[in-house]
């Protein structure tokens, strides 16, 4: 064990690894924190670059990268209100309503440190749970995966601030959104009028971009300029992150746990981390009514969240080669390029370079911190910046970042066309993030019913017939029972006492 | 000082207009490549047809000592980079990499592209399917499960391994049709590519799976699945105890997914000679070798009217197995 942990170290104390670490994680901060560019296009670009690159080298570059671009993904959300990944827009509205009340170093602060507990956590749960969690991922089907997904749905109506028959309704018109292409369980086209560009659908990214900077570009153009955040210094950026720790670790851990689960679990990223995550926490908070107005408390517990599923998303890929999110996907051709195969063997034969991940893991979450103030202070000059500089830079970004997705035109016509889309969302009030969410539940929503139902002959009792199906199950109809219960005593209540005074 | 930054700057855009302009002539007019050569890979970044790309792309420039750069035209499922590629003026400075599903898209009404859209000029890869069970599964030789098939209702098993009318579907159609099943004595559960259907055939969620061995190999590795066959001619060397169908059960039938290199048509011939040629030396590369040994993806080399050959064949095929599956339009 002591050998092994020797070995790990001296693998990656060579030059090589420590200029590929450092420069891999400037990277992942740059792209992730240009609103368009996402942690999984940071990580996809980097292939080519590792094949001159020694195995652990190799790896390095994908670990840093990821995991700084997924923190990084908070810097535009909290300043401008254009998360720059999916991961980041549960808790978008949040940070930025903390920007305007002028606490944006309070919300970024919180953002790295919560993202480098959780990044910690989630390496943690790699290390010594993998096994055991490895199991866990292995025991969900498709009927699990249908409830996991039910579930993330669910969020919608917690995380937003409007009414929640507006969050339901943007959320069934990113189901539709969902519906679109031919990768269906059918396998049939379906809304792509004979446009071969809507084949493969409408991918997650470019909606959100579209919805989240464009409209945002858009109403800068129509309202007059805000009144300036006053002029000051920005302060201290880790003061008071560890009160925050002592005050919210109750959340931190349940963030962290959540996170890891989540994580574990193929298919189910960062993403929909966040959301759980951050609903849970509005679910379970004292003061639930403080959120959406610029309250740390959410962001305390997505933040550790999304990061604590990137480490522990690795499980999976590791010992089965099945990616935990699609940055794991990537992660595992990098493996198997380098003769790292994924597979219990690699635990046992190649023990010391799983050692030396597990190390980058950790190495990389703690140069987070310092890395993630320098760019947060770089950053923070944006919210001195005139915003008729600002919007036509946002603009260009995303029309680059959407066009390099994949180097096609159709990703920027899709951009402009959910810009509009959202622009009008927004005017009348329905959350634009519950319509992103439908857009990445609806096609595992869709996948695990139908294939569930072929599997079982079209009953739908295994759904509540599996150990683990049922629980799910069953938190997700009480999810759905009980605010219509708890609505029908508060009246049965307030009608009870009602006729006293009147008698 | 920034007069002479601008005056340099003038004079070195000159000098590279120039050097396009040298580089546009004819491409037959000079040795071919003169110019960077681009390289359209229908899928995403990061995933095994794209890292096959890249290092054919980079052993390509290592010989023919000009650029080839990688560029993935990915959407539609990848009609929109197979047509790219095939739209692509012939002179040689665009070609691309072609997958098993330009082979199939044309039976569907997708797409018009079929093969005879391009100018074929090497395959390099090939992986069967094998035939997967779960290691709690009670068969253990691919005979066994196929009687059990047999004497089951149609629709009693449950396979997967990817999408439905995706290669892995259509590979055990064809395997049905090879015993002389109905197409659909197997029911087919749609998923997301090969790993999901491994996990889900660990779980229990399902009977068999008809992916290849490499996409398998991890989870067969920690003792959570088996493989019983491959359809293949051969064994593949990396797992010589997988028998052939026709070892097994007498039944001569193969395919796989495949991936070659070719360009639009109608492309010169002495560029593609001379591109099939230097194809040839990157196929019998150490580093070529070692690159798809590490993936675990099968190498088999066609010149160009070899591929031709495979790609018509491989058509002809998929055409009666998706006509079978009802899936075909054509």
């Amino acid at each position: 064990m002591l050998n092994t942990l020797m070995d790990a170290f001296a693998l990656i104390s060579t030059w090589e690894v420590v200029i590929a670490l450092l420069a891999a994680s400037v990277y992942g901060l740059v792209i992730g924190s240009l609103p368009g560019l996402s942690a999984t296009m940071a990580t996809a670009l980097l292939v080519p670059v590792t094949f001159y690159l020694s195995p652990i080298a190799a790896i390095a570059t994908i670990v840093a990268a990821s995991t700084m671009a997924i923190f990084a993904g908070d810097i535009p959300g909290a300043l401008l209100r254009i998360p720059g990944t999916p991961a980041s827009a549960a808790y978008a509205d949040e940070a930025y309503a903390m920007t305007r009340k002028g606490e944006a170093e309070l919300a970024l602060g919180a953002g790295v440190w919560f993202s480098a507990v959780g990044g910690i956590a989630g390496t943690l749960s790699l290390m010594i749970l993998a096994p055991p969690l490895a199991e866990v991922a292995l025991s969900f089907s498709t009927f699990e995966y249908f409830w996991l997904a039910f579930l993330g749905l669910m969020c919608a109506t917690l995380v937003a601030r409007s009414s929640p028959v507006k969050a339901i309704a943007a959320m069934f018109i990113g189901l539709l959104v969902a519906c679109v292409g031919i990768e269906n369980p059918g396998g049939v086209p379906r809304f792509t009028f004979g446009l071969t560009d809507l084949f493969g659908g409408i991918e997650p990214i470019p909606a959100l971009v579209g919805v989240f900077a464009v409209a945002q570009v858009m109403r800068a153009m129509l309202t007059p300029e805000p009144p300036p955040i006053p002029r000051r210094k920005f302060g201290s950026i880790l003061a008071g992150q560890w009160n925050l720790t002592k005050k919210y670790n109750v959340q931190m851990t349940r963030g962290n746990i959540i996170g890891i689960i989540i994580g574990v679990l193929p298919g189910a990223g960062a993403d929909m981390a966040a959301w759980v995550s951050y609903a849970m926490s509005k679910r379970f908070s004292k003061e639930p009514e403080k959120f959406g107005t610029g309250h740390v408390e959410g962001l305390v517990e997505a933040g550790a969240s999304n990061n604590a599923s990137i480490a522990s998303g690795w499980v999976p890929s590791l010992l089965f080669g099945i990616p935990g999110d699609t940055i794991a996907a990537i992660a595992i051709g990098v493996l198997y390029m380098k003769g790292l195969n994924p597979g219990p063997t690699l635990f046992t034969e190649k023990a010391s370079s799983m050692y030396a991940i597990y190390l980058m893991f950790i190495i990389a979450n703690l140069l987070m911190i310092p890395l993630g103030i320098v760019m947060i202070r770089l950053a923070s000059h944006v919210l001195r910046a005139p915003r008729s500089s600002i919007m036509p830079v946002i603009m260009l970004c995303c029309a680059v970042g959407s066009f390099a997705i994949g180097n096609n035109m159709f990703g920027v016509v899709t951009v402009a066309t959910f810009g509009i889309i959202g622009y009008v969302m927004e005017e009348n009030g329905y959350p634009v993030a519950a319509m992103v969410l439908g857009i990445v539940m609806g096609t595992m929503v869709e996948q695990a019913f139908v294939t569930s139902l072929i599997k079982s002959d079209g009953s739908i009792l295994p759904f509540f017939e599996r150990p683990i199906s049922a629980i799910l199950a069953a938190m997700a109809m009480g999810a759905v029972i009980w605010p219509v219960l708890l609505w029908l005593w508060q009246r049965l209540k307030r009608k009870s006492p009602a006729p006293k005074p009147a008698g | 000082m920034p007069k002479i930054t601008r005056r340099a700057f003038a004079a070195s855009s000159a000098a590279a207009a120039a050097f396009a302009a040298l580089g546009s002539r004819p491409a037959l007019a000079q040795a071919y490549p003169a110019r960077p050569v681009t390289v359209i890979v229908p899928w995403g970044a990061g995933g095994g047809t794209d890292a096959t790309a890249r290092i054919v792309a980079a052993l390509l420039e290592k010989d023919l000592g000009q650029p080839f750069n990688v560029i993935n035209r990915t959407g539609g499922s990848g009609v929109v980079g197979h047509s790219a590629i095939a739209s692509a003026t012939p002179d040689g400075y665009t070609i691309g990499m072609l997958t098993v599903e330009i082979s199939m898209m044309h039976w569907q009404g997708l797409t018009e592209l079929a093969p005879k859209s391009y100018t074929p000029l090497a395959l390099m890869n090939e992986d069967p399917p094998g035939i997967q069970v779960g290691s709690a599964s009670p068969y253990k030789t691919v005979k066994e499960l196929a009687d059990a098939i047999k004497a089951a209702p149609v629709g009693k098993f449950k396979a997967s391994g990817t999408g439905q009318g995706g290669i892995w579907h259509l590979a055990l159609v064809g395997w049905m049709q090879a015993m002389g099943l109905p197409a659909n004595q197997v029911a087919w559960v749609p998923s997301n590519g090969a790993a999901p259907a491994m996990q889900d055939l660990a779980a229990g969620g399902l009977d068999l799976t008809t992916c290849s061995v490499p996409e398998a190999r991890a989870i067969i590795e920690a003792g959570k699945a088996r493989s019983l066959a491959i359809m293949a001619p051969a064994r593949n060397p990396a797992f010589p105890n997988v028998p052939t169908l026709k070892e097994a059960m007498a039944i001569d039938y193969s395919t796989g997914a495949w991936r070659g290199i070719a360009g639009p048509k109608g492309l010169p011939a002495d560029v593609a000679t001379r591109l099939t040629a230097s194809l040839k030396k990157v196929y019998d590369s150490p580093e070529f070798k070692d690159f798809m040994g590490n993936r675990g993806f099968g190498t088999v080399w066609g010149d160009a009217a070899q591929f031709a050959a495979f790609m018509d064949k491989g058509d002809a095929q998929m055409g009666v197995a998706m006509k079978a599956a009802g899936l075909s339009k054509a």
